[in-house]
């Protein structure tokens, strides 16, 4: 197996007396495909945040194409990063969020060319073909001069992933990139990704709670549960022979929110 | 008198009223957005400054302020032994500049803050620079925000002007003062004073209304 491309070490993160991650351990290899499931404030979404560097770490070192992300080596010991060397690490990752976070101010085609011509310096010829190129593959070619507010949640996220993929990072994270939108747009957005997971060396981190979903396009699923990867697994052998009662329990609950309850109250009452 | 014979002399004041609105208006604006986005720095010697103009400027008097600058500024000066007279224009267009500018940071900083958190995480995903993130993403969708409140302090320093007849400057409430004196004609002239100001707050508030649909365009659009 080749080196990993993200490999957090014990990380641990709290907000006030709550530890979100609890000396996680965790990798991906380059090119893989990895979905994260789990409960709400399992920590889920603070791995993404944290390596797209939105969120600091308190403890442990994460690493990223061979390098520590949050810190830097100086004198043979690792110390506090410096805004230079997160803005260079920053060039490998992109990320999708879950309620867009488009910029309201500018056009579809600016929110794709702004960031390439700024910070990758490009000209504007060539992020301007870059951008239609990406609007063809999300499929909104002809929505290019309208603004954000004109789209339709579904078409909002997909210019999110277009956005993202302006940058050509060689690792996506998703944010829960559908649980903003209303059940019949989810659809559309799915079908984006999907085409994106068909790249062989991009390297995907998706939080969704779309199992299906992550059943069709994971290499590997990991149930996160109390800052933790409780299980992992390819899709196959998590979704269909879960091992441990945690990871039993949520999907039961996911999949069929109804008998969950009942079993619950069943187990209460007995 | 016929009151039609005080209009040149008014006018001629409510020129001077339009120019110092103008001047000082333009100066607030510049000290308004320098401050407020210093008042945001993570440079504690640039937020200890612009903390410190924000809350001296809003804490005492115009009137004070104007009279320090032309009155007590030039003695301060002749202690140490330069020369800090200032023309009566220039002291007027400080006062009222720095005056003004000083709310108008703090209508620049928190429209700034309102820019929700998501657009700088987004600007940051995006490898954007912090100053970047504040000239490109923050302050676009900001400066709408600051226009309706931009246009009462405008209309605010309008009327603020007329504070500078007290250092001699031949402005539109001096005129009138001066009319008054000469033809204890206080009804007719003040009246028409009245109207003056009025006209050009109208005008003022026009402009402003002009200016503040043309930074927003973007979200009317197709509406």
């Amino acid at each position: 197996m080749s080196e990993p491309i993200i490999k957090f070490d014990k990380v641990v993160k709290r907000f006030g007396s709550v530890t979100v991650l609890n000396e996680l351990d965790f990798s991906v290899s380059p090119g893989e495909k990895v979905t994260i499931i789990g409960p709400s404030g399992s920590g889920k979404s603070t791995v993404l945040r944290i390596l797209m560097t939105l969120e600091s770490i308190n403890d442990g070192v994460v690493w990223v194409d061979g390098e520590p992300l949050w810190h830097e080596e100086r004198g043979g010991k690792l110390q506090a990063a410096s805004e230079k060397h997160m803005h260079r690490m920053r060039e490998k990752l992109g990320m999708v969020f879950q309620q867009f976070n488009l910029f309201p101010h500018m056009t579809v085609r600016r929110n794709l060319t702004e960031a390439p011509i700024r910070v990758l310096k490009l000209s504007k010829k060539e992020a301007r073909e870059r951008a239609d190129r990406l609007l063809e593959m999300v499929g909104l070619q002809d929505q290019a001069d309208k603004y954000p507010h004109q789209l339709s949640g579904g078409q909002q996220q997909r210019v999110g992933i277009a956005r993202a993929c302006a940058m050509r990072p060689r690792i996506m994270l998703f944010d829960e990139p559908t649980s903003a939108l209303d059940p019949e747009l989810v659809g559309e957005v799915l079908n984006v990704i999907r085409n994106l997971a068909e790249e062989h060396d991009l390297t995907m981190l998706l939080v969704t709670h779309e199992m299906q979903f992550a059943r069709q396009i994971s290499d590997r699923v990991c149930f996160f549960d109390r800052g933790r990867i409780c299980e992992e697994g390819p899709p196959s052998e998590l979704f269909s022979e879960p091992k441990e009662a945690r990871t039993k329990e949520f999907l039961r609950a996911v999949v069929d929110p109804d008998s969950a309850k009942g079993e619950k109250q069943a187990s209460a009452e007995g | 008198m016929e009151w039609t014979s005080y209009l040149p002399p008014l006018l001629q004041g409510a020129w001077v009223t339009v120019q110092l609105t103008v001047y000082s208006t333009i100066l607030g604006a510049v000290l308004a957005f320098a401050f407020g986005i210093g008042k945001l720095s993570n440079n504690w010697l640039i937020k200890g400054v612009s903390i410190g103009y924000i809350e001296i400027f809003r804490g005492t008097s115009l009137l004070v302020q104007l009279f320090w600058l032309y009155f007590a500024l030039p003695i301060a000066g002749q202690a140490i032994g330069i020369d800090l007279r200032l023309p009566p224009v220039v002291a007027g267009v400080l006062a009222l500049g720095l005056n003004i500018g000083a709310y108008g940071a703090e209508v620049v900083r928190g429209a700034i803050q309102a820019v929700p958190k998501d657009q700088y995480e987004a600007g940051r995903a995006l490898n954007f620079t912090p100053r970047q993130a504040m000239w490109r993403i923050a302050l676009p969708q900001a400066v709408p925000e600051m226009m309706p409140t931009f246009g009462n302090l405008a209309v605010q320093n309008l009327k603020d002007t007329a504070l500078v007849s007290l250092i001699s400057l031949g402005d539109l409430a001096f005129r009138a003062e001066n009319i008054r004196n000469f033809t204890q004609d206080s009804t007719t002239v003040y009246t028409l004073v009245l109207f003056m100001y009025f006209g050009m707050a109208l005008v003022l508030t026009a402009f402003m209304k002009i200016a503040e649909r043309s930074v927003g365009r973007w979200k009317t659009a197709g509406r």
